[in-house]
């Protein structure tokens, strides 16, 4: 059949680590310079334009920088857990590379959820740290991404190291919607999601409408880095290979 | 716009503090993402240069 065949040529295509090399330059630029008006335009109008909360004060301005990290840290974790199946059942390459360069961004992000939460939960709560579901459960994602890096440092053989982490990515999935949902599911502290795809938001437009900025800039920042890091890696693992050969030689001096 | 002044921009109410740790920290975090790409890439490529001069080196 024509069209299963033309679904495999294009799997394969997607697991050809140089294809992709070859063709994400212009994502990855596109991409950037989307997350640089986005995250500019958010964070402005988050910063000096939106209305100072009712409750909270001027303090309901970290939302623009917690709940974009927030999200993206576990959308981040999401793919890591897919490329791991994938890379477990199809045994693809390029899908380990993604795994390996998700790592950093989203350790950096979960990491900066915390902190931007401990700084909101100071004037807000009371306290820098509380042990509530929704702030365990970010911690337990933060150790598994450090338990993601460790563990490919640990192992020296490629191969092995990837299907290590792919078990572990993907048993670390169990995670994700238990933060989701920790604030439904326990008498939580934290409040509860800002934006629901079934409802309109319970905030003003001046309020949400820069967050929502902000969530798409950190997504398209996400992109790009995420392929920047990927052909890094790419290049890494097909050092050997005559296509990698030509681009350094090729590459000055 | 929800300040009148500078001052009350940067004193964000007497929440200046928590306000301007928090996007300090994400603008770190972001900036070390950015520049994390560029050097690795750049490490690569010069590493690379050097493991082929060396190769060529060694035929000669």
């Amino acid at each position: 059949m024509a069209l299963t065949d033309t679904l495999r040529r294009w799997w394969h295509k997607l697991g050809s680590p140089r294809w992709f090399y070859e063709i994400s330059g212009p994502w990855q630029t596109g991409l950037a310079v989307l997350a640089t008006l986005l995250l500019l335009v958010g964070t402005i109008w988050g910063l000096a334009i939106a209305p100072a909360d009712y409750q909270q004060g001027n303090s309901f301005r970290i939302i623009y920088v917690h709940v974009p990290t927030a999200i993206v840290s576990q959308t981040a974790y999401l793919l890591m857990g897919a490329a791991g199946l994938v890379l477990l059942v199809w045994r693809m390459k390029l899908a380990d590379m993604v795994l390996a360069a998700t790592v950093p961004f989203g350790m950096s992000m979960t990491a900066l959820a915390l902190f931007t939460g401990a700084v909101w939960g100071k004037p807000t709560w009371g306290a820098w740290w509380v042990w509530d579901a929704r702030t365990t459960s970010m911690l337990v994602m933060l150790f598994l991404y450090i338990g993601l890096y460790a563990l490919r440092q640990a192992i020296p053989r490629e191969e092995a190291a990837g299907r290590a982490c792919a078990v572990l990515a993907l048993v670390g999935t169990v995670n994700i919607p238990i933060i989701k949902y920790s604030v439904d599911w326990w008498l939580t502290l934290h409040q509860p999601a800002t934006f629901k795809l079934t409802e309109a938001p319970s905030m003003p437009a001046e309020m949400y409408l820069p967050l929502l900025l902000n969530v798409l800039g950190i997504y398209c920042l996400f992109g790009t880095n995420l392929i920047g890091r990927l052909k890094v890696t790419i290049l890494e693992r097909e050092s050997r290979t005559q296509w990698v050969r030509q681009l350094v030689g090729s590459s000055g001096r | 716009m929800s300040f009148d002044t500078w001052s009350d921009f940067f004193a964000m109410g007497g929440h200046g503090l928590y306000v301007w740790l928090a996007y300090g920290a994400a603008l770190i975090v972001i900036l070390l993402n950015v520049f994390g790409v560029r050097v690795a890439r750049r490490r690569f490529f010069r590493q690379a240069r050097a493991l082929e001069r060396r190769a060529r080196e060694l035929e000669t």
